[in-house]
């Protein structure tokens, strides 16, 4: 770096703990107004159906309900826009914010009841009179395939959006292969699961025309843009602000519909309305992910070289086309083939519409059940040509003399249609996974049968696509008080960004981090900004802190080299001060006085980061209980260049386990009517502290990034890549002697069982 | 009505509605925002404070409950401005991510470590895993509360 600090690489222990230690972090739950309503929503109870009667006036005239907001009193509805991905066709299928005459899900909102306290305005929901004539529901992506039953009738299609990833000729290589293998796969829908709920707190100031929205998260800016173009205001009279945020994932911060009732309520009453969702809503109305099932097929030469790759890929989407609802069918398609070299591609990708939740992103999207699907084909592939697993993917990744390595061509794509690999040795990496595992001693394990479980190993590959466009912006001021404010346009959901932050700020000034303060997820801040998707904070924003910085302390050194008569290039930063090489000084609060500041944005024009890992996993699967015990497992990511090794570990072990919550256990199932069979948490399992306490996370950073000037990768996705397939494999490899083919997430302990010998059925 | 019970050392008395649950009590009526709600139903231990030593999920009784009780929050926990050991040690092993879950984990952990200070990875596994965590993967939050036992071994009071 240029100042002589080395917070950058030091396991630097968070800011942002202190509060969080203490109970004094501030959730949007946990902020309130003077004369503040409390709002709760009626809910379709219903799939699919057509609202014959809405009645409130029993809710309206319970004591300590304010109002009953429904399509009436809203007028002409909003639909809410595609943040990503805005492709022609999609406009016939987004969300409108209440429904006025038609429901599409269990979980759309349709009245807003404002009263003195949440149980009064829950009460109220409770008296509305509600009658649905029901409609048949589109249950499945079959039934959707099928358009007997349509969603939109006016569109004529339950098809969505179609994509289609292309390299060489598929079709060729498939005729001349000498070895070929078709499958079919699926994963289950199942969500992110923050553990703080959404929540909503509007402030409407009609006298100033200002309408203020806490309880914001990951893109603030483009969602004050949608929310003032709803409310017919100019964004400038719109502020979006960040609290706390407790966990996102992709999830939250979206637009959601109660992102427009909150704001509408507020200024429809003239009072602060605050909306806090509860678990049960939740799990109906936040974004569903995953679900997908494909039929494809791999073409090897015998060697295991692999030849191409094919077929077609089902999401399951629900009802609507949600802000980032296309990312999950586009990537599945794209990043198919993930960190191998697979000449000749052919994925097409649909999204169909059923009569669920609508589905969005959720920490790596579509490259979890990507990376799924291609390695169970490259296993079985593997298994069928007698190759050994690891020299099988040994084999096909992509080499480092092959970067940069341009990935499958996306139709229609957008802005990213074409997207290449952009530095990395991946062998490297599966070399050291391979080594610190003990592939070789492990393997012997393969199969065995000891102390009555069934013992297998696995490997998988990924490659995590990260630091999506178009930029990030910053402002770094010094203050009176002699720090270094740092507002940014990236957004913190409870990833350690503040200490992130300020550690690439303290190190490129050479001020101590308790000299710099980062404040973000504000519209108050910026005038525009873009967010936390895409594993692209550190990379966009950190970036922009970066050159921001670079700029300040030249600012700084001409400042302080007017005032001491000097050469700028004789002024350092050191221990906070600005000082001459004849040891006279100037704090920084003095140079305050000169107003200095810089604004700044770094943009990549959408040259994505690729890290990129190994992982291995040694599991031992119980015959009797279907009961997998995972005994190890180790990945190994090279992240380009490190900034906090201690928050970069945390996201690597805390993805992986929410991977295993998806490989094994967590699963929204809904019956054949649309109703959603697992609404809270007894029946929506994630992870505990008991289930997986053996995981090993090694970060690398061998190969700086050549797109940002700090060398980083976004490093927040990675590790949960490869966990479907991994744990899919280690538990077809356990029990292989009795032709278990996992094909289908989760593995379940009846689903495991069922693929073993099925110790302690009656024999028939 | 009326209840009245002491919390983190004081006494206080407030006037709720019967079907009031002490979390919301603690929340909405004694403005302690440090207990979190994460489900309402049992299932995510966010809301965990302790009541006469044990660790009680706020959302699964109603503050009427709490009647002539000593109920200890995560605020608490420490009374000066420095970390206790425990969430010290939750610092440095980096055992939070956003936090939500921060107040429940120390709550069950510090009332298991004041009544088995000695207990072992297993017993901190088993006694933390009625408390949900999405961000960790738990394992930094047992290293840590395995680091913290030392300070409750040396004397009554951390």
């Amino acid at each position: 770096m240029i100042g002589t600090n080395r917070y950058i690489g030091s396991p630097v222990e968070r800011i942002e703990d202190l509060r969080f230690l203490r109970g004094r972090g501030e959730f949007v739950g946990d902020l309130r107004r003077d004369g503040m309503l409390h709002a709760a929503i009626l809910r379709s109870p219903i799939a699919h159906g057509r609202i014959r009667r809405l009645d409130a006036a029993a809710g309206r005239a319970l004591p300590g309900v304010h109002a009953v907001i429904t399509a009436t009193e809203i007028g002409a509805v909003p639909r809410i826009p595609l943040r990503l991905l805005p492709l022609p066709g999609t406009e016939r299928f987004l969300q409108p914010v209440i429904a006025a005459d038609r429901v599409r899900y269990v979980g759309e909102p349709i009245a807003v009841v404002l009263a003195a306290s949440a149980a009064l305005a829950e009460d109220g929901v409770g008296a509305i009179a509600l009658d649905i004539d029901e409609l048949p529901p589109v249950a499945d992506r079959r039934a959707s395939g099928r358009d007997g039953i349509l969603l939109f009738e006016e569109s004529g299609t339950n098809l969505a959006m179609q994509f289609t990833a292309t390299l060489g000729d598929a079709d060729a290589a498939f005729r001349d292969a000498p070895y070929v293998r078709r499958e079919r796969f699926q994963t289950q829908r199942y969500t992110a699961l923050p553990m703080e709920s959404r929540g909503v707190l509007a402030e409407w100031d009609a006298g100033r025309v200002r309408m203020t929205v806490l309880g914001a998260a990951k893109v603030p800016f483009f969602n004050r843009d949608t929310l003032a173009a709803m409310l017919g205001l100019a964004p400038a009279d719109v502020d979006l602000i960040e609290n706390d945020v407790g966990g996102g994932f992709g999830a939250r911060g979206e637009f959601y519909p109660e992102d427009f009732l909150i704001p509408f309520a507020a200024r429809h009453i003239g009072r602060p309305v605050r909306w806090i969702e509860d678990r049960r809503e939740h799990l109906t109305a936040m974004n569903h992910a995953r679900q997908a099932d494909c039929e494809v097929e791999i073409a090897c030469r015998r060697d295991g070289t692999i030849l191409g790759l094919r077929g077609e890929v089902f999401v399951d989407l629900g009802a609507y086309v949600r802000t980032n609802g296309l990312i999950q069918p586009r990537t599945l398609a794209q990043f198919f083939s993930g960190p191998y070299r697979v000449p000749n591609i052919r994925i097409t990708s649909m999204a169909l519409l059923t009569n669920k939740t609508p589905s969005g992103t959720y920490r790596a999207p579509g490259r979890y059940e990507a990376s799924f699907f291609c390695e169970r084909l490259i296993e079985l592939a593997a298994g069928d040509l007698e190759i050994d697993s690891a020299e099988m993917r040994r084999r096909n990744l992509i080499a480092a003399a092959e970067m940069p390595y341009k990935l499958a061509r996306l139709e229609p794509g957008g802005p990213a249609a074409d997207t290449e690999c952009d530095s990395g040795d991946y062998r490297e990496a599966l070399e050291r996974c391979l080594a610190e595992f003990g592939w070789v001693d492990k393997r012997t394990l393969q199969g065995r049968l000891i102390n009555g479980r069934y013992h297998g190993i696995a490997v998988a590959c990924f490659i995590e696509g990260s630091g999506a466009g178009p930029k990030e912006t910053a402002r770094l001021e010094l203050e009176p008080d002699g720090t270094v404010a740092v507002y940014v346009g990236s957004a913190a959901v409870g990833q350690g960004l503040e200490t992130v932050m300020a550690q690439i700020a303290a190190d490129t000034l050479g001020i101590p981090l308790d000299q710099v303060r980062v404040l973000h997820g504000s519209t108050l801040y910026l005038q525009e900004g873009y967010g936390a998707f895409a594993s692209r904070s550190t990379v966009l924003g950190g970036s922009a802190v970066f050159e921001g910085a670079k700029v300040l302390l030249e600012k700084i050194r001409t400042a302080a080299a007017a005032r001491l008569g000097e050469a700028a290039a004789d002024v350092e930063l050191v221990d906070g001060r600005a000082r001459t090489s004849d040891g006279r000084s100037l704090s920084l609060s003095e140079l305050a006085a000169d107003g200095l500041r810089v604004d700044t944005a770094f943009a990549n024009n959408n040259r994505l980061t690729y890290s990129y890992g190994s992982a291995a996993a040694h599991v031992a699967v119980d015959p009797g209980t279907g009961h997998v015990d995972l005994l190890d497992f180790l990945v190994v990511e090279d992240v380009g260049r490190i900034v906090n090794p201690l928050t970069l570990h945390g996201q690597a072990i805390g993805g992986i386990v929410q991977g295993l919550g998806g490989a094994f256990m967590e699963n929204l199932v809904y019956d054949g009517n649309g109703q959603l069979l697992a609404g809270n948490l007894a029946d929506y399992l994630i992870p505990t502290a008991s289930d997986f306490p053996r995981i090993r996370a090694i970060a690398l950073e061998n190969h700086p990034s050549t797109s940002d000037p700090l060398g980083v990768k976004g490093a927040g996705e990675g590790a949960i890549i490869p966990v479907g397939g991994l744990m899919a494999n280690a538990v077809a490899n356990a029990l292989a002697s009795f032709g278990a083919m996992p094909n289908q997430l989760p593995l379940s302990p009846a689903r495991v069982w069922q693929m073993g010998p099925m110790e302690g059925q009656t024999s028939p | 009505m009326q209840v009245s019970f002491q919390l983190n050392g004081e006494p206080v008395e407030v006037d709720i509605e019967p079907r009031m649950h002490l979390a919301d009590c603690l929340r909405e009526m004694l403005r302690l925002t440090g207990t979190h709600l994460g489900c309402e139903h049992g299932a995510c231990g966010a809301c965990t404070v302790i009541v006469d030593g044990a660790a009680v999920r706020s959302c699964l009784i109603l503050a009427v409950q709490a009647e002539g009780s000593s109920v200890v929050t995560v605020e608490g926990l420490s009374s000066e401005e420095a970390l206790t050991p425990l969430q010290a040690a939750f610092r440095k092993h980096h055992a939070l991510q956003c936090g939500f879950c921060t107040p429940g984990m120390l709550t069950t952990a510090h009332a298991l470590l004041t009544e088995e200070p000695d207990a072992d990875a297993d017993r901190i596994r088993s006694a933390l895993s009625g408390n949900l965590c999405r961000c960790t993967g738990y394992i930094p939050i047992v290293e840590a509360v395995l680091e913290a036992r030392a300070a409750y071994r040396k004397s009554d009071k951390p």
